[in-house]
């Protein structure tokens, strides 16, 4: 970003201001503190909760679920992306059953998989699996497409066959379309599965949230909240850093 | 007769049903430096396809080399953006002989070979970003040599280059040549450059393209540009290529 490096100081300000705002009112109690707590609080009870081993406990329960469903659904999601975006006739075969589908939203779709799968880890994975899997399929799709045809020439010109083509030419090609779909999918994960805790669960962030609801305790609900926050935060940069580290040859870093 | 190519009667209709060349012959001896020229769209680099096995003749006949273990008959350097962003300078130049089944530790060495031939063994692990559009044309290029072909077919490699890089790589691409005296079949749109390369000039007509004529250049090798550029016949045989050029780029709309 080219902010000027006078400005960057602004970017901490504000939500700085907000807190301290959100503090002194709830504290001279402007807002009911027993229903908006201070931040101080939260940030108390989030400590609490760490000491406890109650937080990381349900953090790496949903962590565990979001990287167990990216797996099972970016990995077909890729390979088919691929293979619809070098073929046309598998295009046309597959595109009207992605078209009816993608637009579900996937959390509709949660009290079916429960009722196949039952409550357990396997319908969680599964949903977050379900989120992302056309995000991936359709930006992998488009990578593939959007290559310049000079690099199909270029293999088939060297000798390479549908398999020569696939992993030095479309593989490579789409990897950065293929983490935008990652990058967008992360967020739809997050949703989904703090959703999908907080629907019918016994662990995770959500299930955290949910509890600290039925039992009136707000502070914790705020702590869920923060978390959850902090959680796609580090999953942004985390991604962002894996892309660093896989795509070396592209030239904005 | 290794290297030679000839092309019978070929006929490239598109999909569509237009023809890219018609009826075209020619023939090139093995060695031979052969320069193509013609209007924008007459066809050249759907020739350079059909000698690339990119694109299959309507009808009439192509002889290329057969094709041997490790190696390919033809090479095909593109015009403009004509290396693999997501490889490596080496990965790039040892990509035909990794599509050849030819192990790492040798086309590595081969690759590195061609590399430094061009100048770059230095860049063999940078990123085509990382290069000057020069710098990349040299990599294609040496992508080319590495599968050591017997016809080296060159699409307007150039085209894209500063005039003195134009003339760094023309230098180079001479000098390779007459080193391993590869067959090669040159495009290109400029009339000095196809002076300075050529044994052969061949003037191609506006789409549906054909040999319009070709003109024998009579100038030897080594040949410094400096020195044809003053010889009166530099001019004439300019001036003969644009008459014969002259009207087909008309034809073409200009």
């Amino acid at each position: 970003m080219n902010i000027g490096r006078s400005y960057r100081w602004l970017a901490l300000v504000s939500p700085i201001l907000l807190l301290a705002v959100w503090e002194i009112l709830s504290r001279t109690g402007i807002l009911d503190a027993r229903y908006v707590p201070p931040p101080s609080e939260v940030l108390r009870t989030l400590v609490a909760l760490t000491r406890s081993g109650d937080l990381p406990y349900h953090i790496g329960i949903s962590v565990r679920r979001i990287l167990l469903g990216f797996l099972l659904g970016a990995t077909p999601a890729v390979v088919l992306g691929l293979m619809m975006g070098l073929s046309r006739a598998v295009r046309a075969f597959l595109m009207p059953i992605v078209a009816a589908i993608y637009p579900i939203p996937k959390i509709a779709v949660y009290p079916l998989i429960i009722f196949y799968l039952g409550i357990g880890e396997a319908s969680k994975v599964s949903i977050v699996a379900l989120s992302i899997f056309f995000l991936v399929l359709l930006n992998t799709m488009a990578g593939v497409m959007g290559l310049d045809r000079v690099y199909f020439n270029i293999a088939r010109a060297y000798g390479a066959g549908p398999r020569g083509i696939f992993t030095t030419v479309a593989w490579p090609g789409a990897m950065p379309a293929i983490f935008t779909g990652l990058k967008l999918g992360m967020g739809f994960a997050l949703i989904v599965i703090v959703g999908a805790e907080l629907l019918g669960s016994d662990a995770g962030i959500g299930f955290l949230i949910w509890q600290s609801y039925q039992i009136f305790a707000i502070e914790r609900m705020f702590a869920g909240l923060l978390v959850t926050a902090l959680l796609g935060w580090v999953a942004t940069i985390a991604l962002d850093w894996l892309e660093r580290w896989a795509l070396p040859w592209r030239s904005e870093h | 007769m290794t290297g030679a190519v000839t092309v019978e009667r070929v006929t490239f209709r598109y999909p569509g049903g237009g023809a890219g060349i018609f009826d075209l012959s020619l023939e090139i001896a093995p060695g031979e430096l052969v320069v193509c020229i013609g209007p924008s769209g007459c066809g050249k680099t759907t020739l350079l396809h059909i000698l690339a096995g990119l694109l299959t003749p309507t009808s009439g006949e192509v002889t290329v080399p057969h094709r041997a273990n490790g190696r390919l008959p033809t090479a095909l350097v593109f015009q403009g953006v004509s290396t693999f962003p997501w490889f490596t300078v080496l990965e790039n130049a040892e990509y035909g002989l990794r599509l050849l089944g030819i192990p790492a530790p040798l086309r590595r060495e081969r690759a590195l070979r061609f590399l430094e031939q061009v100048g770059l063994a230095g860049f063999r692990d940078a990123y085509p970003y990382q290069l000057s559009e020069g710098m990349r044309q040299r990599v294609s290029i040496a992508r080319a040599l590495a599968v050591d072909p017997d016809v080296l077919l060159m699409d307007e490699p150039f085209a894209n280059l500063d005039e003195q890089n134009r003339l760094l790589l023309q230098d180079e691409l001479l000098r390779i040549w007459q080193a391993s005296r590869k067959t090669v079949l040159f495009v290109t749109h400029s009339l000095d450059e196809a002076i300075r390369l050529a044994d052969r000039v061949l003037v191609m007509t506006a789409r549906p393209g054909r040999i319009k004529t070709e003109v024998v250049v009579p100038f030897g090798r080594p040949r410094d540009f400096r020195e044809i550029r003053r010889d009166p016949a530099y001019g004439a045989l300019s001036a003969r290529l644009w008459d014969e050029l002259r009207d087909e780029v008309l034809k073409a709309g200009g």
